[in-house]
């Protein structure tokens, strides 16, 4: 009898429940239910990184330029417009006068100043002060070498008028502006809450939090949900049509798609990679699949003894068929990588190429000194436990063991484990992944010069090294991109890394979202979003 | 009995000294540190960092500033999430884990009990058979599935149900609830029926039915009373293991309880929040364990001789 009780309670409860779904009620209320992946580390910009922060800050706040919704350049944010001297190493920003702070505050040039000058305070613990290195002065201020801020690059010439001066002109510099390090913050909240270095303030609660964005901070629930609501003080408040944003921390990807299925989300953080195919061969109409500046890779030790020949490692490179991975394995519009930066970024194609060509690779492990009799020892792959990683390295072990016949074993860590064994160099091949922080290639090529943290392959070339400083004291961005294809030319003639496939983002979105165009560094700004059923 | 309980409350003391000190020294033995990340950080950067959590002391220093700020009830900053403390995380999920595993043990108690009693009255029928069988699948059938399939069935194919959410949407409780209470349903179904069975053939039933009790007073009043007690033993480690373990149910349907930081403290290295959430954990389960010896012992005549 009692089981009968409970589903009648239960039958009752569901009888009472509205029908519904958060999806149909947000279209009414201009509601965007947003999956975002992982409960944000926080929302100070000049603490907080990764994707999920990213997807919330760049609706509390706005730096001196945004993205554009079409994928083009960067379009005015906080500053209206800007001039770049003949050298191309002086900008002049010309702040909105109708640009305020969420409490009415005007924002001023001093305010990104003071910003600026926060996330260069060593003692602050930012992650990204190096977003800001290209200043003069910026690197010898945060690490200590000077200690007088106004010898740093970037000064208020009146309360609308920031000059920047850059060490070496950088042509990308105003698409940098768009990465949440660079974003201000209201400095009598943060003063109100700590000092300038206080990485645990509480300004960033809601009822605290004062930013110029296009949204404010409503509500905060700790794994739950974050809401933010529109920002009647935004300069462009009229062109913002949602009334708000929920964003939910869904870090399982399965749980992700049955939200999405059941109508409690517009928009996904990703795709359960199992579900790809089958969306594409149903042609499921909510699948988008969207360019991504991002490379799939495998970062090879070249201090290795046998590793540190280059001919063995373009042996590697030239044994694996990228096609067949990206049909046969990834099956997910995935292009296959024939360079480190990914074609087209902000118009640059480098012109390298990785033959798929066993015979070739066979021969260059002979002539490394590997032959039937003396035999290449087993070498290891090495990747942070993720059922994906898995099967490229199953694809990849095969391909050498047909190929070459090279045995290797594969290793999986915990992904703090593999952090840290691909930092101190204990390991011989291990996947990477890398996504652009702005669009331009050097922020992939960039990455394989000496004494950069994430280079890790142990590769120095200084050839490679003085191209790169070259094509970044150049303003001419035609030479530019030229010579950083020969650049990247050296890196593939070397094989450091051996890029595998160019990423692509694969979520769902709802037919109801308007304004969420394909933008290759998956920056949508929400003031361009809107709810709409057709 | 108030002796008993606040001699094992005294005992717990150490106990949870000792985990503490265990995990302290355990955690920082895994490799990787809390700021490891893909983009690697400067060793400037890095050094900031660790001065910022007073990383850069010794382990001796660092676990006697802990161990000081714990017994102040401080239990540090999150490194994972900068802003927030350790106790206010856990002030925040800790409601809702214990709301879930509310309800789960109410539909464990009530599904396991009912079905379990019956089995017992119902000795080698259907309606022993039925609900033993099902029971044995319940505990079979692991939570990461028993999950998704009760979403897809109510939640998608229905749409009778949220899939996920906690307090967000009317009924977004229901599944949850079931799904972590369903497993510990099936271990309480098999312990009454056991425990029922056992007492149904002793002598002061047969007492009890001879001096012409209707059988439902021989079973609520008499047996029951002692037909319960694995329950009860078992209810205990239940509940401590629900509060601890319900870190797949809430990851399956977005819960926002103490689980997921659990869990997700360790694959992020925040030292903090570890130590903060094992030690809390390892207070509950010593107190649930010590209230449900002390409740089979109220039950049981026996075991309150003894002690």
């Amino acid at each position: 009898m009692k089981h009968y009780s409970i589903f009648l309670i239960l039958f009752l409860i569901i009888g009472c429940s509205s029908n519904v779904s958060p999806v149909d009620d947000g279209l009414d209320k201009q509601i965007f239910h947003f999956g975002n992946g992982s409960e944000p580390q926080g929302i100070d910009p000049h603490i907080v990184t990764g994707v999920p922060e990213h997807h919330i800050l760049i609706s509390l706040c706005e730096g001196l330029t945004i993205p554009n919704a079409f994928d083009d350049d960067n379009l005015p944010g906080a500053a209206e417009s800007w001039s770049v001297s003949d050298d191309g190493k002086t900008y002049i920003f010309k702040l909105r006068k109708n640009g305020k702070w969420s409490n009415g505050d005007p924002v001023t040039a001093e305010d990104f100043v003071w910003s600026w000058q926060r996330i260069l305070t060593a003692s602050l613990g930012s992650q990204y002060p190096d977003m800001l290195y290209y200043l003069e002065g910026a690197q010898e201020y945060h690490t200590g070498l000077n200690d007088d801020f106004s010898s740093v690059g970037v000064k208020a010439l009146d309360n609308y008028t920031l000059e920047v001066k850059l060490k070496a002109p950088t042509p990308f510099f105003t698409g940098l502006l768009s990465h949440y390090s660079t974003w201000p913050v209201h400095k009598e909240t943060v003063l109100k809450h700590g000092s300038i270095d206080d990485r645990n303030g509480e300004w960033t609660r809601p009822g605290n939090f004062v930013c110029n964005g296009a949204f404010n901070l409503k509500s905060w629930e700790l794994n739950n949900k974050i809401v933010v609501e529109k920002n009647p003080m935004y300069w462009d408040a009229s062109t913002v049509k949602l009334n708000e944003i929920h964003y939910y921390p869904v870090s399982n990807v399965m749980t992700e798609d049955r939200m999405f299925r059941a109508g409690q989300l517009h928009v996904t953080s990703t795709l359960p990679s199992q579900k790809c195919p089958v969306y594409l061969e149903e042609n499921n109409p909510d699948l988008r699949i969207d360019p991504y500046m991002g490379t799939y890779f495998y970062r090879l030790n070249t201090t290795n003894p046998y590793l540190s020949d280059v001919k063995v490692r373009k042996a590697l490179a030239y044994s694996i068929d990228r096609k067949l991975l990206v049909e046969k394995v990834t099956k997910c519009g995935q292009i296959p990588a024939y360079s480190f930066t990914p074609p087209g970024s902000n118009g640059y194609e480098p012109t390298t190429s990785i033959p798929f060509d066993p015979d070739l690779a066979k021969q260059l492990l002979i002539e490394a000194g590997f032959n039937s009799e003396n035999k290449f020892p087993k070498l290891e792959i090495l990747f942070n436990t993720n059922e994906d990683h898995r099967k490229i390295a199953l694809a990849i072990q095969q391909m050498w063991q047909q190929n070459l016949g090279i045995e290797v074993e594969l290793v999986n860590q915990d992904w703090k484990v593999y952090l840290s064994r691909e930092m101190v160099g204990d390991f011989q091949v291990s996947r990477a992944g890398w996504i652009g922080d702005y669009e331009d290639p050097n922020t992939f090529l960039d990455l394989m010069r000496p004494n950069r943290g994430n280079n890790k392959t142990g590769w120095e070339d200084a050839s490679y090294d003085s191209l790169m400083a070259k094509a970044n004291s150049t303003n001419n961005q035609t030479e530019r991109y030229e010579l950083l294809d020969e650049a990247e030319k050296i890196l593939i003639e070397n094989m450091p890394i051996i890029p595998l496939y160019t990423y692509v983002r694969s979520y769902q979105l709802s037919p109801d979202v308007k304004g969420y165009n394909p933008h290759i560094l998956d920056h949508h700004h929400p003031k361009f979003i809107y709810l709409e059923r057709d | 009995m108030l002796n008993i309980f606040i001699r094992r409350l005294l005992l717990a003391i150490p106990v949870l000294l000792a985990v503490a000190s265990l995990t302290f020294f355990l955690i920082k033995l895994a490799p990787g540190g809390p700021f490891d990340a893909d983009k690697a950080v400067s060793p400037q950067v890095l050094k900031n960092l660790n001065e910022a959590y007073n990383l850069d002391a010794s382990e001796w220093e660092q676990y006697v500033d802990y161990m000081s700020g714990i017994l102040r009830g401080d239990f540090g900053p999150s490194f994972r999430f900068p802003g927030r403390s350790v106790s206010e995380m856990i002030a925040t999920g800790l409601p809702v884990t214990f709301e879930l595993a509310f309800y789960a043990i109410l539909i464990a108690l009530l599904i396991g009990v009912s079905s379990g009693v019956l089995a017992a009255l119902k000795r080698n029928t259907y309606l022993d058979f039925i609900p033993m069988a099902i029971a044995m699948i319940g505990i079979c059938v692991p939570t990461f599935l028993m999950g998704p399939l009760l979403v897809l069935i109510f939640g998608i194919n229905l749409e009778v149900l949220p899939v996920s959410g906690w307090g967000q949407l009317p009924g977004d409780k229901i599944l949850p609830s079931i799904t972590l209470g369903f497993a510990y349903a099936a271990y309480i179904a098999r312990l009454s029926r056991g425990g029922m069975l056992e007492v149904l053939n002793q002598d002061f039933i047969r007492t009890a039915r001879a001096k012409g009790l209707t059988e439902r007073n021989v079973v609520i009043k008499h047996a029951m009373q002692g037909g319960l007690i694995p329950v009860v033993s078992f209810l205990g480690p239940a509940i401590a293991g629900l509060l601890a373990g319900s870190f797949v149910v809430e990851t399956i349907f977005q819960i926002p309880g103490l689980g997921r930081f659990y869990v997700e403290a360790a694959f992020n290295r925040d030292y903090t929040m570890i130590l903060g959430t094992t030690i809390f954990f390892s207070a509950m389960i010593v107190f649930f364990n010590l209230l449900s010896d002390l409740a089979a012992m109220w039950l049981n005549p026996r075991s309150r001789d003894i002690s």
